[in-house]
């Protein structure tokens, strides 16, 4: 992993402390100010059903920055990732059936 | 008396196990005495403070589905809701919250490298910061109770401040109505969250101040700053799927 390293203070037992590099943290803030900017200007055009899709894969862009970098989950433990993924497949399971019923409504 | 015979070999060690004294390394006054080490007990805060992460998406979730279902119902009456909204005060607010998510995240690494001066001056910024969104939110909130579209019996009933869209359509106000309702309940819900997250910094400030937070001890920090980065991460989402519905229409105001 590039862009981080330990420091130099260990705790007892091998406890590693991370220390994330200043231009990673700012490289990751250049990226959310410029897909906000991104995000706002997409949606001043008529992209149609493209709008929604545009806006949401440009916030979930956002979120993992978020999640990975600032929230350090790149460098935690496999059950922090299995911890943040059932978030997601939870609320993916929540969203999934909601609309399988109102979608499907007017078909028959 | 052989009661107390019998106390005191089982109270000695016992309080050696607490005490610098006997077992060869001294535990760090920081270390909980139901832990082992540091590392088992920042992992057991990670995990727990993720745990009530993940409760809050699936707390949040409810609402977000509500406006998808909703949204999905009501496509045009949303997109033309939304336009009434301020999409300047709304894209600044964002600026604000992902501006503090990187003081945040400064603080937490002053934790890590053991920096007080870091970790208070990022602090203070990152309750400034909240404290600024807050204050954008009050104008904001303050328009829409000016302009009567908050939901309540004199919904929409400024003509200067009903778009053509809904006054040619008056059928579609009961739907704006839903809108400007899921509106104040998903952004004032998330803004009860940056009071609480701008109290949490203050208190956290305060341990700062006191010189707790070392490299290899600082967990509270740490753990505050996963829930302000969480609700960033909320208005992330509040942001497009709110604010700019109907952007594409030009705006309103």
């Amino acid at each position: 992993m590039s862009g981080h390293d330990h420091s130099p203070a260990h705790g007892h037992g091998g406890h590693h402390v991370h220390v994330v590099s200043l231009k990673m943290y700012f490289t990751v803030i250049a990226l959310l100010f410029a897909l906000t900017f991104l995000t706002v200007w997409t949606a001043s055009m008529d992209l149609g059903a493209y709008n929604t899709i545009v806006a949401l894969l440009i916030a979930i862009t956002k979120a993992t920055l978020v999640v990975l970098i600032f929230m350090h989950v790149l460098w935690s433990k496999k059950i922090v990732w299995i911890m943040v993924g059932s978030s997601v497949v939870w609320f993916a399971i929540l969203v999934a059936f909601t609309m399988q019923d109102y979608l499907s409504r007017n078909l028959g | 008396m052989s009661t107390s015979a019998h106390a005191a070999p089982v109270a000695a060690p016992h309080h050696g196990a607490h005490g610098d004294s006997g077992h060869g390394h001294a535990h760090h006054p920081g270390l909980a005495h139901h832990f082992d080490d540091l590392e088992q007990q920042k992992d057991s805060a990670v995990y727990g403070m993720w745990a009530f992460l993940v409760q809050e998406v699936m707390f949040f979730g409810g609402l977000f589905i509500a406006y998808i279902v909703y949204r999905n119902l009501y496509p045009d009456a949303f997109a033309h809701a939304s336009n009434l909204l301020n999409v300047p005060l709304g894209a600044t607010n964002t600026a604000i919250l992902l501006a503090s998510s990187l003081t945040m995240a400064l603080a937490v690494r002053g934790g890590a490298t053991g920096s007080k001066p870091t970790q208070l001056i990022m602090l203070v910024l990152t309750i400034v910061f909240g404290l600024a969104f807050l204050v954008v939110k009050y104008f904001e909130y303050a328009e829409k109770f000016e302009h009567h579209l908050v939901p309540g019996p004199t919904f929409m009933s400024d003509p200067a401040h009903v778009s053509p869209f809904f006054q040619a359509h008056p059928e579609e106000i009961p739907h704006a109505k839903i809108f400007f309702f899921l509106y104040f309940a998903m952004t004032g819900v998330h803004a009860a969250h940056m009071i609480v997250g701008a109290g949490l910094m203050a208190w956290i400030f305060l341990r700062a101040k006191k010189g707790e937070f070392v490299p290899e001890h600082h967990d509270a920090l740490e753990m505050s700053g996963l829930y302000w980065h969480f609700v960033d991460i909320v208005w992330i989402f509040l942001f497009p799927m709110i604010y700019l519905l109907g952007y594409h229409f030009g705006g309103h105001h």
